[in-house]
């Protein structure tokens, strides 16, 4: 199925959870936050999020700045 | 060699205090390794950081592992062109756990960088009710600076220039009726360019100076923030000394009398 993360269409499993997309995309769970759908998702929510078709993510982080 | 804090003057924002008058930037470094360094030489206890998507084709350094955790993190809201997507952006950053904290930026356009006033005070007025300590980030304007006070913002930042600009205190004359009308803490935000111009705005009753661009583009950033951070504590020991008046006609420094030539008893 396709989803969207940070603006761009990307294919997942059916069944993926949140939290799996997480760990399969190598990020640290204390250095991101994750917007679904325009909700903020708390980290310890993510492995009960399982994602759908058109889903829209946002995954941020911190960078510098002024 | 480091030098003593002042702690009798100390910094309060949010109900926090602080013993560095100098806020830090972590953007535009040559290497984010340099920012503990950085932190080190400045005496900085704020530091502001961005919020941006994750880059899945690059692999970037996290900042975050560049920044102690005595430091309390400021992040904007840069990249907003509204109040929504300030609000937007405060929410997400607090979600990341570093505290809630932040400095609401509001711009419609990349060329000036100026910020929306009132997309600042509309943003102000949400984010307060929610709970952060807000420092909106303003032109130099004194009117919406007293409707940010009394929206609840926990400080004001004016800039000086425009950001990334290093031409100083271009907006002094409004700077001065903020720092003279204001209660909350008066932060001088952007433009700030050399270290005789933080001291400037310390000496004008500033609370504090926020400088990134000058420290980063510096030839060596690190000596540049000891630089700013004695120029900063210069200029706040010179306005709680209590500026001299300034005068049109000259006052004689030394006694004009018992002098070499004087006659006295002639006839």
């Amino acid at each position: 199925m396709d989803i969207q993360i940070n603006g761009k269409r990307t294919q997942v499993e059916p069944g993926t959870t949140l939290g799996g997309l997480v760990r399969m995309k190598n990020l640290d769970p204390a250095a991101v936050v994750v917007e679904h759908n325009l909700a903020i998702v708390p980290t310890r929510d993510w492995d009960q999020v399982n994602l759908q078709d058109n889903d829209v993510l946002e995954i941020l982080r911190f960078v510098g700045g002024g | 060699m480091p030098e003593t804090a002042n702690q009798k003057d100390p910094l309060i924002i949010g109900g926090q205090t602080f013993d560095s008058r100098l806020l830090i930037g972590t953007g535009k470094y040559p290497s984010d390794d340099m920012i503990p360094r950085i932190i080190a030489a400045s005496g900085s206890r704020i530091i502001t950081v961005a919020l941006r998507r994750v880059d899945f084709e690059a692999d970037t350094d996290n900042v975050m592992q560049h920044i102690p955790g005595h430091m309390q993190l400021l992040p904007n809201t840069s990249g907003a062109r509204n109040a929504e997507e300030a609000v937007r952006i405060a929410r997400l950053a607090r979600a990341i756990g570093c505290g809630n904290w932040v400095k609401i930026e509001a711009i419609p356009d990349n060329r000036n960088l100026l910020p929306d006033g009132h997309a600042t005070l509309t943003a102000t007025e949400i984010l307060v009710k929610e709970g952060f300590v807000v420092l909106p980030y303003i032109n130099a304007d004194p009117v919406l600076a007293r409707q940010l006070e009394d929206a609840g913002a926990d400080a004001v930042m004016p800039l000086g220039a425009p950001i990334g600009t290093n031409r100083g205190l271009t907006t002094k004359e409004m700077l001065q009726i903020i720092i003279d009308e204001i209660k909350v803490p008066v932060v001088v935000d952007a433009g700030i360019g050399r270290p005789s111009q933080a001291c400037e705005a310390m000496e004008m009753g500033a609370d504090a100076c926020l400088v990134n661009t000058a420290i980063a583009s510096a030839s060596d950033p690190v000596a540049m923030a000891g630089a700013f951070a004695r120029a900063i504590r210069a200029g706040r020991q010179a306005w709680t000394a209590g500026l001299g008046s300034v005068r049109w006609q000259a006052s004689a420094s030394s006694p004009l009398t018992g002098f070499l030539y004087e006659q006295t008893g002639t006839p």
